[in-house]
């Protein structure tokens, strides 16, 4: 009987210092121990909303808001529901976290490449702005780039910049694409070339293949390439127009106008997160080891080629999951929107919370918000992780 | 036969000034352009905000209202006693550092004696009154007469005395600050109290009280206890999905209603549950990584000396985890003092507040800039010097070395 001793050493150990008991014991004392701090807590809740009046529910959410909202991408005035409102905010959130995004990802990686730069001058200007962003409190950034956005000259005095871009008081002022009837066509012109050019790429390197210079096809291919699109856009009349802003009497007329809210905002949120995008990508680009790119030059790649093939395919896995997180904390960080006064998830959730008189219900709303962005983001980032991570085995 | 080329011109010079800008600004034709252009663009942009600095700016906004930035509301003939507990916290500091000698320790405790060294000279050239300076001052030799006692006689200071002195320098620094009903100290209750001061009270109080819950936290979501890991999980994850603002706002409005209704929970208060109840996760992801740096052989062999899973914990694997994590944590200290600014969105008035409060007087309408350049500047300086301490403290620690 293999078993018997076995048997005999469980039977000598008392259930207070059996591990299986213990483990099941500890797990129930601390759900136990978790539900009643629960229930005191709902208890006290429940008894304070019934006496200040307060209720649950979303139900509010179809009543008339009765107050206006400065910025709204879709249509929305006072007469509209607080669920419109709410629906107006997140995507004021949204756009800015997309736009922020963006932008922070380009900024941060000129950042990062600059401080990896033999030039002194860019790699200490890199460090120094990454010192500077990095230890001081974004919204005391946020707050002192509105304030210098509104000590910009009044719209009749805007400062214009090449490209018909204005900056006044107003805010931001830039040319508008428009879309014309030939644009389709063009569309179509640009894809022939496109095509062209692939296709004597691939005729050109089958024939390299077998041994006959054809560098003279290649340049056929991309001459074809600039040029049909070129003459297209001639021929069919500018398929793209601009609408240029244009000032009147009082305020520019045409192009788009970004408020000064949006803008402090969303540069504000744009040059905090780009220095630490700029650390992340740095530290990506430093961990592809020395021996990764002298190996690479040994088997005759040229520089570009090992950047594309041997440093940025490496360099990506590191980057990766810690840019994830500042994506998250930049939407996170458009929550201080409500300082400068621009409408996004939060503020107008403020102001919601103030004129319903349904804190609890609001702040509830508004944290599930925020929390499915955060859950989006990082699913998405996940996905595009496991991409760039290594198969190994 | 071939004759040397007289034609080639002399090597570049490699050393000099000369040799220094060409292999650092003009090493290659586009670093030179790029040179070229960022001096063309820096040259106006830096001469604009000197100009700005030393000419154009009225500094007068930062110079009258300093004491509201160092200590907002607080009556100032009652500022002694933040300056004795300061004092307290410097005795403390300064028996710590002559007792464990540590990196973490002997780097706090010179930053502490210079950071008030520091705020004398300023309260000095603003008219705070001398007395405020020598207070500090003398506060600053406290941390080094503290240091140089305790080495002088290691024998006399039992340590345990100094673990309670630390547990008890919490209540003791709040009831000096509010003061408490019958000691001859009117009270001052904490609306009144603001800038710096507020600032530094949240993030000290914050990573103060969020480390144990943290460090529980950490632990719990490494348990094997699926119960525990799965509630530690939510919690972490659930606080770190949402903006530190509504956390705030939470803790400003729904806080009261949590609470039976006999309980007074006042606007500091409630901003700092709110703080710690945030950066607790943030301290547990520190933690947890400092726990999974440590190689599972040290369990197995602490299991196999006979150790339970506390002893384990307490003996074998914090020690040697939280060590790791010190530099993690001084960097979220520095985050946390820059978030409190935050709480200027649920009405206090730490130094952002303040700001804001003096600009809303009339005759600081168009002190904007000046006001918001100064605060920045001053969260600068701590920040930096304190990331600055806590890269040597990296190295001084060994971490990653070791």
């Amino acid at each position: 009987m293999t078993s018997a001793p076995l048997d005999h050493v469980h039977a000598a150990v008392p259930p207070w210092r059996d591990i299986r008991v213990l483990r099941i014991a500890v797990q129930v004392v601390v759900v136990a121990l978790v539900l009643a701090i629960g229930f005191v807590l709902w208890s006290n809740l429940t008894a304070s909303m019934g006496r200040s009046r307060l209720t649950f529910g979303l139900g509010f959410l179809d009543t008339t808001a009765g107050f206006e909202i400065a910025e709204s991408p879709i249509q929305f005035s006072a007469t509209d529901t607080y669920g419109r409102a709410f629906a107006v905010g997140l995507i004021n959130t949204l756009i800015i976290s997309v736009a922020g995004i963006v932008l922070a990802t380009i900024l941060g990686v000129i950042v990062g490449v600059g401080r990896l730069s033999g030039n002194w001058l860019v790699n200490h200007l890199a460090a120094g702005f990454v010192e500077v962003m990095r230890n001081t409190p974004l919204l005391v950034q946020l707050v002192l780039l509105y304030a210098v956005l509104l000590q910009l000259p009044s719209v009749a005095n805007a400062v214009a910049l090449p490209g018909s871009i204005y900056l006044s008081q107003r805010g931001l002022s830039f040319p508008r694409p428009v879309v014309g009837p030939t644009f389709g066509a063009w569309l179509a012109l640009l894809g022939i070339g496109i095509a062209v050019a692939l296709a004597t790429r691939w005729f050109a390197a089958r024939r390299e293949a077998s041994g006959h210079p054809s560098s003279g096809l290649r340049r056929v291919g991309i001459l074809a390439m600039v040029t049909i699109p070129v003459v297209g856009w001639v021929a069919l009349g500018a398929p793209i127009s601009l609408d240029v802003p244009i000032l009147q009497r009082f305020n520019f007329v045409g192009g788009i106008v970004l408020s000064p809210e949006f803008s402090a905002l969303l540069f504000g949120l744009v040059i905090y997160t780009s220095a630490f995008i700029g650390e992340v990508v740095r530290g990506g680009i430093q961990s592809v080891r020395r021996g990764q790119l002298e190996a690479a030059y040994a088997v005759g790649l040229t520089p570009r080629q090992t950047l594309r093939l041997v440093v940025f395919p490496q360099a990506l896995r590191v980057i990766v999951p810690p840019l994830t997180s500042q994506y998250l904390n930049l939407a996170k960080n458009s929550s201080l929107a409500i300082v400068i006064g621009f409408p996004d998830l939060f503020s107008v959730s403020r102001t919601m919370s103030n004129q319903t008189g349904q804190p609890v219900s609001v702040i509830m709303l508004v944290m599930a918000t925020y929390l499915a962005i955060s859950l989006a983001t990082s699913l998405a980032m996940n996905l595009y992780n496991r991409r760039v991570q290594v198969l190994e085995g | 036969m071939t004759t040397p080329d007289s034609s080639m011109p002399p090597p570049a010079p490699a050393i000099g000034p000369v040799g220094w800008l060409r292999q650092n600004l003009f090493s290659t034709w586009y670093n030179a352009l790029l040179t070229i252009v960022l001096v063309t663009l820096l040259v106006p942009l830096v001469a604009l905000i000197l100009r700005w600095i030393l000419a154009e700016a009225r500094w007068g906004v930062v110079t009258a209202n300093l004491r509201l930035f160092l200590i907002g509301q607080y009556p100032f003939e009652e500022a002694w006693r933040i300056w004795l507990s300061l004092a307290v916290l410097s005795v403390l500091t300064g028996i710590s550092a002559g007792i464990y000698g540590g990196a973490t320790v002997r780097t706090l405790a010179t930053w502490l004696a210079a950071g008030q060294v520091m705020l004398g000279a300023l309260a000095a050239v603003s008219g705070l009154g001398s007395a405020t300076t020598v207070a500090l001052v003398a506060n600053a030799a406290i941390v080094w007469a503290a240091f140089l006692a305790v080495r002088w006689r290691p024998r006399a200071m039992p340590r345990r005395l100094v673990g309670l002195g630390w547990l008890a320098s919490i209540p003791i620094s709040v009831i000096l600050l509010q003061g408490i009903r019958g000691l001859p100290l009117p009270i001052v209750t904490s609306n009144l109290w603001g800038g710096l001061l507020l600032t530094f009270l949240l993030a000290i109080v914050g990573i103060l009280l969020s480390f144990p819950f943290g460090v529980l936290l950490a632990l719990g979501r490494r348990s094997g206890l699926p119960a525990v890991r799965v509630l530690s999980t939510a919690y972490i994850e659930l606080i770190r999905g949402v903006p530190l603002v509504t956390i705030l706002f939470m803790a400003a409005v729904m806080l009261p209603l949590f609470l039976p209704s006999n309980v007074r929970i006042d606007q500091v208060l409630r901003a700092m549950v709110g703080i710690t109840l945030f950066s607790a996760a943030y301290v547990a992801e520190n933690v947890r990584g400092g726990l999974q740096a440590i190689p599972p052989g040290q369990v197995e062999a602490a299991h196999a000396i006979g150790l339970n899973t506390l002893q384990t914990n307490r003996f074998i694997v914090l020690p040697q985890a939280l060590r790791a994590v010190i530099p993690a944590n001084v960097g979220l200290f520095i985050s946390l003092l820059k978030d409190t600014t935050l709480v200027t969105i649920v009405g206090l008035l730490e130094l952002l507040g303040i700001g804001r409060a003096v600009l809303a007087q009339p005759q600081w309408f168009g002190a904007q800039l000046e006001v918001y350049v100064f605060i920045a500047a001053v969260f600068f300086i701590l920040c930096y010097t304190m990331s600055q301490a806590s890269y040597r403290l990296e190295t001084a620690l060994g971490v990653g070395t070791r």
